[in-house]
């Protein structure tokens, strides 16, 4: 019997469902990726301080296990939802929906979800996010982007953290930046700090356009 | 590891077109660059498999091979992995083959009940 089916149509339609779900209501959803520990909440905790009064921000929060992700987020001033995956190392589209009903984000605000820290998995599952961001700290040495090619290439941009490090390490800015192109073209790409603040206003302006694209697209 | 998430994808999949009838065979189809490997694949299936109507099927992977186009001539490129460089000199590769990751078709045990499309 031919089934011609795709393994992976369920959270295909499910991701395809978040995607129209959110640009009903006008939300960006960002998709954040990145190994155990190269700094995700670091950088939305600041990016929450930093904008939280010129933009809406709310977080759903990745995890194997605990809420103290979703705590920090919490700590920093921006409503928060833990999903926790158990034995599951990345996220999937219907534990975005569930969290997206429970979050009931207002029009315009700008979603962040923080995916489970693994540089494999979460690169074959699409949420429905607007765009998917890759972060990598320069402890991680500047090759992680052609030995873990099927993220980066499944991404729109790359932020190398932890800037304030690179005089403590072996990592060639130029060099990673040249690896992530020879996987992906297209992947835009950002140097910062969450510690010093250094590059963080290339973020901010990045999430701003990404936000205006969106309401462009709404009333085009 | 995703592995195990797809396999069970693949297993919830084919349960529900067999409609209750045991399942003989399960074709898959495999890109080299679709980020599965099919031998992990393999090695969940049986587990995933054991009490349903998918239990002791063989599954056969057809390996697709990967094929890039070059933005700066246009040529084809075979691609063993994600990163390529083609003859002239570029390595801005679109993917045209290789992502493939898919249940192609499926054995029926009661020889009836068995289409061929
Ligand atoms: N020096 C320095 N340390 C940082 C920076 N960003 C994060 N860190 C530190 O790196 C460690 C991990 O940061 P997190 O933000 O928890 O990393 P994460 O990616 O959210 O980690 P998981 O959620 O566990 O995958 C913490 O000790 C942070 O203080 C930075 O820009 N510079
Ligand atoms: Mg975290
Ligand atoms: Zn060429």
């Amino acid at each position: 019997m031919t089934l011609e089916a795709a393994i992976l149509e369920k959270n295909d339609r499910l991701a395809a469902e978040n995607r129209a779900w959110l640009a009903g209501r006008e939300v960006l959803a960002v998709n954040l990726v990145s190994s155990p520990g190269a700094g995700k909440t670091a950088l939305l905790e600041r990016t929450i301080r930093d904008l939280g009064g010129e933009l809406s921000i709310a977080v759903i929060e990745g995890d194997q296990s605990t809420t103290r992700d979703a705590e920090r987020i919490r700590n920093a001033g921006a409503r928060s939802v833990q999903i926790n995956t158990g034995a599951g190392c990345h996220l999937e589209a219907d534990m975005v929906r569930a969290a997206l009903r429970e979050l009931r984000p207002e029009p315009g605000t700008l979603v962040m979800i923080e995916n489970v820290g693994n540089l494999v998995c979460p690169a074959m599952f699409d949420l429905g996010e607007g765009a998917r961001v890759a972060i990598l700290s320069v402890a991680e040495g500047e090759d992680k982007p052609i030995k873990y090619p099927h993220m980066f290439r499944s991404c729109d941009l790359m932020i190398v953290t932890k800037t304030d490090l690179l005089p403590h390490v072996d990592f060639d800015l130029d060099t990673c930046l040249a690896h992530a192109r020879s996987v992906n073209p297209d992947i835009a790409t950002l140097a910062l700090s969450s510690r010093s603040g250094e590059g963080l206003e290339g973020w901010y302006d990045w999430l701003r356009a990404q936000c205006a694209n969106l309401s462009a697209a709404a009333f085009a | 590891m995703h592995e195990l998430a797809i396999t069970r994808n693949i297993v919830a999949i084919v349960a529900e077109r067999a409609e209750g009838r045991a399942v003989r065979r399960v074709r898959l189809e495999v890109g080299a660059l679709s980020g599965v490997v099919p031998e992990a694949i393999r090695f969940c299936f049986d587990v995933v498999a054991r009490g349903t109507v998918l239990e002791g099927a063989e599954l056969e992977i057809i390996d697709v091979p990967g094929r890039g186009r070059c933005r700066a001539c246009g040529e084809d490129v075979a691609l063993e992995g994600l990163i390529g460089r083609c003859a002239c000199g570029s390595s801005a590769l679109d993917i045209i083959a290789g992502e493939e990751l898919k249940i192609k078709d499926m054995e029926l045990d009661m020889a009836t009940n068995v289409e061929t499309a």
